[in-house]
């Protein structure tokens, strides 16, 4: 287990209060000048050196994404975009650094600002976190106020503004590209890549963008030294991270542990356990919705980091673990996610926009033991057609779960849906296959 | 993808207040000259506050032409984002989650509540007309679960005895407490907590 001083986010439960003295009484915005004294080289090595991956779900190497940035800055600016578009069912992390630990985050965009050119730099907060983006906007009047952003953001001659840009409710905005037409003003729709936002991103401008819990340990790493944190964790998945578990467990909470913590000691120790016992627990989503769900024998072992959970067909995605226990149906458990793909989709794409109604509505007929057996290969094909076919990665997320949820419940779905096709006579069949059995008077 | 229907009752003229205004103009300049599109989420924002929480189709208009952009291209972002309220809904609008990480802690009592103590269908006005309901997807504050939003406040680790008091409450005008209804302050364990320990007792 990481011990106490080894935590980041000292006041993730709020002991000390959110404000700017608490903050630099916590260490925050010390030597901030002297970290950038030392140049971009170093801080991007450092950043390499800790082997710090991406917080938001994919896990791409930080160091290297800021190495991507254009070394001079020609005839367009750069931008520093923080995606603080948190909407990913299970995790509700970046909400609490966002009311809690702001100046870890505004420091964080100081100098990643820095290390890769940028004097502007936009916080898109999703618009249901009005309060939240209230007390970000707080700090940040807070430490323009104290000489640490804007001209001469703190001593280190370096012109920094930060801007915040509320989203209004779409799930696809946290999609990195779509998130930069958000900021344009525009529907979010996923741009085709490449090319890349590091070259061609806000405005046609090179942009980097980074998940809030990335940018906030950025400073944290950079006083302790890249080896502190590569040392927490194992290669490639190193330091620490916070975990949100929710579901059936007796003690819901948001946590920092150490990267690879095993996923039983987290429901265990931290969250009071499985409601009804271990023995009661019947499946867990290890990371956010989007990623297929692991059956109680793996629950026993996996540990919690990126590569371990891909060995295990999984993803750590954004850590946001749902605990699912036997009191509950597992199918509709996995429908109302189908449902929740269903409403995000943009409908740029036609697999994906199609495709997740599709999922829904077979899932739901499932659930009420309405489908055919034949069915449920269908429903695996329908995912396979999505996941890959697609301008981002939102066909992937729409389709894993219920890749997860038959891959390993195949037996209980069959079981509560064992008939053959209701529909033998050889009608003319709509081309919407999955919905002709609604109308039970074509039965 | 969501459908949205737009009011078929609307006002012929829509125009910010001077606060507001003066709000816009300051917002506009948070962006690049000449990109003043991008304000055009913040304004529709403004707009809907201060249109007793729904968005005309004036104001689009409005808001179209305070920042020289197509008529159309407002009318799409609109419509795309399920935030902006095309039609009337209640003086007090809750949004209840029901994802399945609210779903799995009895996000669906909370909706039998609402359908009772509301209204039987989702963006119906209440008997005395100040509250609708809505069931929306994740809110981001899965920890806290079940949970609702009213108007901009969560209303945390909810139960659905509390929700029937705050919307008793509601119902004689009076805001209940936001936050957690088991007095949590934060995302802690409640009661087990085993990090930061220190911290606590400092």
């Amino acid at each position: 287990m990481l011990e106490d001083k080894d935590r980041i986010f000292q006041n993730l439960y709020n002991d000390f209060g959110a404000d700017l003295i608490s903050a630099k009484q916590r260490g925050d915005w010390k030597d901030t000048k002297e970290i950038c004294g030392r140049g971009r080289e170093w801080i991007i090595n450092e950043i390499k050196i800790s082997e710090l991956r991406g917080r938001g779900g994919a896990g791409f190497p930080t160091g290297l994404k800021w190495s991507f940035a254009p070394k001079e800055v020609g005839s367009r600016p750069h931008y520093l975009v923080i995606n603080a578009d948190e909407s990913e069912p299970g995790t509700c992390k970046d909400r609490d650094i966002l009311r809690f630990e702001p100046h870890k985050l505004i420091e964080g965009c100081l100098i990643a600002s820095y290390a890769v050119n940028a004097h502007k730099c936009y916080i898109y907060i999703r618009g249901e976190y009005f309060n939240e983006g209230q007390k970000l906007q707080t700090a940040i009047n807070e430490a323009y106020k104290d000489g640490l952003l804007g001209k001469n953001s703190a001593g280190t001659d370096w012109e920094l503004d930060i801007y915040i840009h509320y989203g209004a409710g779409a799930y696809i905005c946290g999609e990195e590209t779509a998130l930069l037409e958000s900021i344009e003003g525009k529907k979010g729709q996923p741009r085709l890549k490449p090319p890349f936002p590091a070259l061609v991103g806000l405005y046609g401008c090179p942009t980097i963008i980074n998940n809030v819990e990335t940018i906030s340990v950025v400073p944290t790493i950079l006083r302790r030294g890249g080896k502190w944190f590569s040392s927490l964790g194992r290669p490639k998945n190193t330091g620490s991270k916070i975990y949100c578990i929710s579901g059936n467990v007796n003690n819901p909470c948001n946590v920092e542990e150490e990267m690879g913590i095993p996923l039983k000691e987290l429901i265990e120790k931290h969250a009071g356990g499985v409601i009804g016992g271990w023995d009661n627990l019947k499946a867990v989503i290890p990371g956010g919705s989007s990623m297929p769900l692991l059956p109680k024998e793996t629950c026993e072992t996996i540990k919690m980091d990126f590569d371990a959970c891909v060995e295990n067909k999984t993803g750590l995605g954004t850590a946001g673990i749902v605990v699912i226990n036997k009191d509950q149906d597992i199918i509709k458990c996995m429908a109302r996610i189908a449902r929740f793909y269903k409403h995000e989709s943009c409908g740029q794409c036609t697999p994906c926009r199609e495709g997740s109604g599709w999922m829904w509505r077979m899932l739901e007929r499932m659930a009420k033991g309405e489908a055919t057996r034949d069915e449920v290969d269908m429903l695996l094909d329908v995912t396979k057609q999505i996941e890959g076919h697609t301008i981002c990665a939102f066909g992937e997320g729409s389709s894993w779960p219920v890749q997860g949820l038959i891959r390993n419940f195949k037996d209980e779905i069959i079981e509560r849906n064992k008939f053959d096709p209701i529909v033998k006579k050889q009608k003319d069949i709509p081309y919407l296959v999955d919905q002709h059995l609604l109308e039970k008077e074509n039965a | 993808m969501a459908v949205k229907k737009i009011s078929k009752i609307q006002p012929e003229k829509f125009e910010f207040n001077k606060k507001n205004k003066e709000t816009a103009d300051s917002i506009i300049k948070n962006y690049p000259s000449g990109k003043q599109q991008s304000a055009v989420m913040a304004l529709l924002y403004l707009a809907q506050k201060q249109n007793d929480n729904w968005i005309p189709l004036s104001a689009m208009k409005y808001i179209a032409k305070f920042l020289d952009m197509p008529y159309i291209k407002v009318y799409e972002v609109a419509t795309f984002y399920s935030m902006y309220n095309l039609t009337p809904v209640g003086k007090y609008f809750f949004q209840v989650c029901t994802t399945t990480p609210c779903m799995l802690r009895g996000a669906y009592n909370l909706v039998d509540v609402c359908k009772r103590k509301i209204s039987e269908k989702e963006n119906c006005l209440s008997e005395d007309g100040k509250t609708s309901w809505l069931e929306v997807e994740c809110l981001g504050a899965c920890v806290n679960a079940p949970m609702l939003q009213l108007n901009e406040d969560y209303y945390e680790d909810l139960d659905p005895i509390k929700l029937e008091q705050i919307i008793e409450k509601i119902s004689n005008d009076e805001i209940p407490q936001p936050g957690s209804y088991r007095g949590r302050l934060s995302s802690e364990p409640e009661n087990t907590r085993k990090t930061l320990i220190g911290n606590k007792n400092a």
